[in-house]
């Protein structure tokens, strides 16, 4: 180590903490605390995606049923919007690579949009359950919910609807979370922080924003889906 | 910089793949194809997984050996639990807990 750390900093800039040996090392420690961060996330949602499966073999008609109850078109739309968000993170990303900033602000300000979107119809379709009497709980009316004319169990549709709100709102609160990630993002793109050197913060908050679209994508099936015929 | 830019073409191609399979999927729905519309569901997402992961996540492009063992382990441990949680509950019958 014959620089000085004064000539080291002015060199990689200051965003190089000094227990790193180079930007490089700084990057990669970053990137992989991150897919860490998002194997652990994948357990998280795993743990719920597993008492869907299990609940969904045992009380097959009631799922069936209550899923039909579900608005595919809007189900359909939100994936769209979620997929063209993580376009534009993807493209920002790049833009942050090749330190554009105006483009970069941009398209964070367009994710922010699609975010939003989102959370707004998830909001629609949640009213729409709540004034349908399908939140679990004493005012549960399964009236509307049949399989083939026939009423089905409403013990058991309030498990689906128990899942159906616990996954989609942890995935909701996900998106709330990403939300303000990404406003601070904005504002730090729009005041200059980042640049071809130095662009992390952009590159893993577009990995969360990825993850939170990917366990929508599965989502969407399982709830939507896949008891659409029977 | 060892990060690899990848050119727009190849999101914008990610992108409508991954827009088609929306479509193709929300479509199959409405068809009866018995058990198979979990599995072609099922099989149409994790397509869709797998391109997000690979190409608007990098993981294709990263020379960073490590986050790719991240991923396969978590994956290994995914399996694990849903694997053995339904060869045991799915078998019980309704409710036997």
């Amino acid at each position: 180590m014959s620089d000085s750390p004064v000539a080291v900093e002015q060199a990689h800039g200051p965003e190089l903490l000094h227990h790193f040996a180079d930007p490089e090392q700084q990057r990669a420690a970053a990137s992989l605390g991150m897919w860490l961060f998002l194997a652990t996330e994948i357990m998280f949602f795993g743990g719920m995606f597993c008492a869907y499966l299990v609940y969904r073999r045992w009380y097959f008609a009631e799922f069936a049923a209550s899923s039909r109850t579900l608005d595919i078109w809007l189900g359909t739309i939100n994936t769209i919007v979620l997929i063209c968000s993580s376009l534009t993170v993807a493209l920002g990303v790049r833009a942050a690579q090749m330190g554009k900033r105006k483009l970069l602000v941009v398209l964070l300000i367009l994710t922010l949009i699609f975010g939003l979107a989102f959370l707004g119809i998830k909001g629609k379709e949640w009213s729409d359950k709540f004034h349908e009497h399908h939140i679990p709980g004493p005012q549960f009316d399964a009236g509307e919910i049949q399989l083939n004319g026939h009423p089905v169990d409403a013990r058991s549709a309030q498990i689906f609807f128990s899942l159906y709100f616990a996954m989609t709102g942890m995935h909701a609160l996900h998106m709330i979370i990403g939300v303000f990630m990404f406003v601070i993002l904005t504002w730090y793109a729009w005041k200059g922080r980042f640049n071809q050197r130095y662009y992390t913060p952009v590159e893993n908050c577009g990995l969360y924003w990825h993850f939170v679209d990917i366990i929508w994508i599965y989502l969407f099936p399982l709830l939507y889906l896949i008891d659409r015929k029977k | 910089m060892s990060e690899h830019i990848i050119p727009t073409r190849t999101y914008y191609l990610i992108w409508i793949s991954l827009m088609c399979l929306t479509v193709i999927t929300a479509a199959v729905a409405f068809v009866d194809l018995g058990q198979f519309n979990t599995i072609v569901a099922l099989s149409i997402a994790t397509l869709k997984a797998v391109l997000v992961v690979l190409f608007f996540m990098h993981l294709k492009y990263t020379n960073e050996k490590m986050s790719k063992v991240a991923v396969i382990s978590a994956l290994f441990w995914l399996v694990l639990l849903l694997a053995l949680s339904l060869t045991d509950y799915g078998w019980r019958g309704a409710g036997a807990v």
